[in-house]
């Protein structure tokens, strides 16, 4: 039995769709099949990847319409006929299946670091249930998915200098979350990352390959959590006469012990 | 020609956890440090170590402590191993840990809120530090973050073809090119860490990444390095074996760590029957004390299950050879009838999503299938274990591209704890030759035009070799020839294979445009894995006896006096990656007499 692949082929000034068609082999997924084309019939097709085990989150890419891993999805578990595989439409095209991933790496340097106190002797205390969220949302493969999905900039190029996206959403999310951070960060997420421009249309939970639930376990508490700090009117008053943030460094210190 | 010129005070070659550690340490030191990877950062192998992060903390057994855990990593690595980098290792693993909490890692907890240690493979003691089943992730990301942090300046999917030295033989840069444009670079340095990874992509059943192709151990060759105990190749124990397509992809030794056993095709845990005379006295004899240990380490002795790497892989090529295989040429790895479902979801969910796309196995039902599947280089470039220098004066090394630390066999969870210690050790290192450094070396601008030249050679080519066909004719060759069990008119007839495939290389050719091009980014990858795949070959067939990952089936014993040589690589005749590399055996550095006491140590 044959497959028929179709590729998106081609570089920033354009490109088209082109049929491939080559022998079946039990138990593949897609990046299989895109590695078979590269050795025999299209050498210099490029595309990304690097584990194929579903850990690294290179090899995304548009199957049959959807963003999916190539190296976790089995042939024999999409519908018949030809299998479409197409570049990221929210990136910038380098070539073929290749997009410019850089705006996620750009916005990553934006964010406050972690700022913990000094540790204790033997580290920090933390129990496993105060970490447990944080650690859902340290999952990501950073596969940028849920970049891609996101209406906000997926047809909006003129919006990514203010919206951070998904991934990074959960990166302040768990941030926020984190027993021993001392910085505050709900301010910049709702000024300047955008954060109240995602509708909760939860694009990105659905596409996530770690299952990590973007919207309602990260976007929706940082919502809450960033509105409740700038609009909150007994919080207000409460920082500005105890001239205070998220939490101080004593707070947290305490935690950590 | 004109070419896109970087100068730093620090360059590091490789973004896995051991070149971000380093990159890290330079930075701190106020030094403009580079940071230059093959792909995108956060996508190094690195991130696909499972199980965790060996140190001696003593949040689950106060009994631990670094000697232990020296002895244990002595023992494992057959006593060939760097007894410093072996020490410094054992001592500093867990300052290193704590300082990745600092920096935002969030490790899997005890019920006193303190880092949670898991049980290993060849480890006394539950010692490695972890996030489920995805440590790496966590370890990568982490430094990630924190080189974002300090401003280090990340060059992606930028690969890097030489080294340069200047007339007195100093690092003075290196060159490669942007793979999205194909365009040419040139970094100049006052020095260079080399944090490049292994070699495992010259076999064919591997659990490394494309960028596994030993770019560092090939480049420091080339420069004037030398590498050591390139025979030892780790064959991890368990890889998976179905669906043909995903053949060697890692199971985490996590598993068996947790309560996983090996089965035979009879449903006999055989590994009772491969207790080397060297860890009898500390491996349980039968089913029902290995099974105790789980819970009690004081009243049990461990399972068979959980020796050192190189006994399992051999038990398991052992049992298939006799013909009580699993279907598809493996063992059964065994999980699902010791631990409920819950549990085994909860402690190892990658091995259990792994499975289930990929081979549809639900593994809180059904029993994995697992062989042996080539995983980690022990050999590298022999380095100063204090400082990380190599032999070329303002290079240094670190990670699994350095040699001497692991021995002849690797215990699981020392490679990420590895990365930390050397790297940060590598860094300072390299800061240290820096900062002593008024002037970067000088470039000789023939010689860079020439490699540029060299590497576009493919494109210039009408017709030739295809790149994919000699990559996968080099793999077959190694795998048959050069794998878990040698011989040596085998390794002759590797050696030979190897000066056939050598020729072909320069033969490639390659079509399209150089952006972004797969098959000429694997033509520029080819000539470093054949100098390592050489490397091995040649190592391999000097040492005739059998220790740790290295298995002669025509010399199946240690050898008292092999066990007190390296043998050491180099290539005198200088540039051309097709000059001829020598092997010369040399003493391992003398132990000293408190440090040997802890080995003898009966346990």
């Amino acid at each position: 039995m044959d497959v028929t692949m179709r590729v998106w082929r081609g570089d920033e000034t354009g490109g088209e769709f082109r049929d491939y068609t080559l022998p079946a082999h039990e138990g593949e997924v897609v990046l299989d099949v895109i590695h078979r084309l590269q050795a025999t019939q299209a050498p210099d097709l490029a595309c990304r990847w690097n584990c194929k085990a579903g850990k690294c989150g290179s090899c995304s890419a548009e199957i049959n319409g959807k963003p999916r891993l190539m190296c976790m999805t089995r042939m024999d578990h999409l519908p018949e006929g030809p299998v479409t595989v197409a570049p990221m439409r929210t990136f910038p095209i380098i070539r073929d299946l290749v997009t410019d991933v850089s705006f996620n790496f750009e916005m990553a340097k934006l964010v406050p670091p972690f700022a913990p106190p000094p540790p204790g002797p033997g580290g920090y205390r933390m129990q496993q249930i105060d970490i447990q969220r944080g650690q859902e949302f340290r999952k990501c493969i950073e596969c940028f998915m849920c970049q891609d999905v996101c209406h906000v900039i997926r047809d909006h190029e003129e919006n990514k200098q203010y919206y951070a996206g998904p991934r990074l959403f959960i990166r302040y999310a768990e941030l926020e979350m984190h027993p021993l951070d001392t910085n505050d960060r709900r301010e910049l997420v709702r000024q300047k990352m955008g954060l109240g421009m995602c509708n909760i249309t939860k694009c990105c939970t659905e596409v996530c390959p770690e299952q990590i639930k973007i919207t309602d376990n990260a976007i929706i508490p940082l919502k809450e959590r960033a509105v409740d700090a700038a609009y909150d009117p007994i919080a207000w008053l409460g920082r500005k006469i105890l001239r205070r943030h998220k939490r101080s460094p004593a707070e947290a210190q305490a935690v950590g012990r | 020609m004109e070419i896109e010129t970087q100068r730093y005070d620090v360059v590091v070659i490789g973004a896995g956890g051991a070149g971000l550690r380093a990159a890290i340490e330079a930075r701190s030191r106020g030094l403009k440090t580079a940071l230059v990877c093959k792909s995108l950062l956060g996508k190094a192998h690195t991130v696909m170590a499972e199980g965790g992060i060996a140190a001696a903390m003593r949040h689950v057994y106060e009994e631990d402590s670094w000697q232990v855990h020296f002895r244990d990593t002595m023992r494992g690595g057959k006593m060939l191993n760097n007894w410093r980098m072996a020490q410094l290792h054992a001592q500093e693993a867990p300052d290193r840990v704590y300082e990745l909490e600092a920096w935002g890692a969030l490790f899997d907890r005890t019920a006193d809120g303190r880092i949670l240690q898991r049980d290993f493979g060849g480890h006394r003691y539950a010692r490695l530090a972890h996030v489920g089943d995805r440590t790496g992730l966590e370890m990568i990301r982490t430094l990630q973050q924190k080189a974002v942090a300090s401003d280090i300046d990340v060059f992606m999917e930028c690969k890097i073809l030489r080294l340069l030295t200047d007339g007195d033989g100093q690092i003075a840069g290196a060159v490669g090119y942007w793979r999205p444009t194909g365009e040419p670079v040139l970094f100049v340095a006052k020095a260079i860490v080399l944090a490049t990874g292994g070699a495992g992509k010259s076999w064919k059943y591997t659990s490394n990444s494309w960028e596994c192709t030993g770019d560092g151990h090939a480049m420091a060759l080339w420069a004037g390095a030398n590498l050591i105990d390139m025979e030892f190749v780790q064959f991890h124990p368990t890889g998976m074996v179905w669906p043909l397509s995903v053949r060697g992809l890692l199971v985490t030794e996590g598993v068996r760590g947790d309560g996983g056993v090996l089965r035979n095709a009879e449903g006999k845990r055989f590994m009772f029957d491969y207790v080397a005379e060297m860890f009898r006295a500390e491996t349980a004899d039968s089913e029902e004390e290995a099974d105790r240990w789980y819970t009690d380490h004081a009243g049990a002795r461990r399972p068979p299950d959980l020796l050192p790497r190189d006994e399992v892989a051999r038990a398991i090529n052992a049992e298939v050879k006799a013909g009580r295989g699993s279907p598809h040429g493996g063992v059964f790895l065994d999980i699902a009838s010791r631990r409920s479902p819950e549990y085994i979801r909860r402690r190892l969910p990658s091995m259990y999503h792994q499975f289930m796309e990929l081979a549809g196995v639900d593994i809180t039902k059904e029993p994995m299938e697992v062989g042996p599947t080539c995983h980690y280089f022990m050999g590298g470039v022999r380095v100063d274990p204090d400082t990380a220098a190599t032999a070329v004066p303002g290079l240094f090394a670190a990670g699994e591209v350095a040699g001497g630390m692991h021995g002849s066999n690797r215990l699981g969870g020392n490679s990420l704890s590895d990365l930390l210690v050397f790297g940060r050790r590598a860094g300072a290192g390299a800061s240290d030759y820096a900062e002593g450094r008024s002037q970067v070396g000088t470039v000789d601008r023939a010689e860079v035009d020439a490699i540029v030249e060299e590497a576009m050679a493919p494109f210039a080519r009408s017709s030739g070799e295809n790149p994919y066909a000699l990559h996968s004719d080099l793999q077959e060759t190694m795998q048959s020839l050069v794998g878990i069990i040698r011989t040596g008119s085998e390794l002759d007839t590797a050696i030979e294979q190897l000066d056939v495939l050598r020729d072909r290389a320069s033969r490639v050719a390659v079509d399209g445009p150089r952006r972004y091009n797969p098959a000429w980014n694997l033509a520029t990858d080819l000539p470093a894995m054949l100098t390592v795949s050489r490397c091995v070959a040649l190592a391999a067939r000097e040492r005739k006896e059998s220790r740790g990952g290295h298995t002669r089936d025509d010399y199946p014993t240690a050898d008292p006096q092999l066990g007190k040589v390296n043998f050491v690589l180099s290539q005198p005749g200088g540039d051309g990656w097709s000059a001829e590399i020598k092997v010369a055996p040399e003493p391992i550095p003398e132990m000293p007499a408190d440090l040997r006491a802890l080995l003898e140590e009966s346990h």
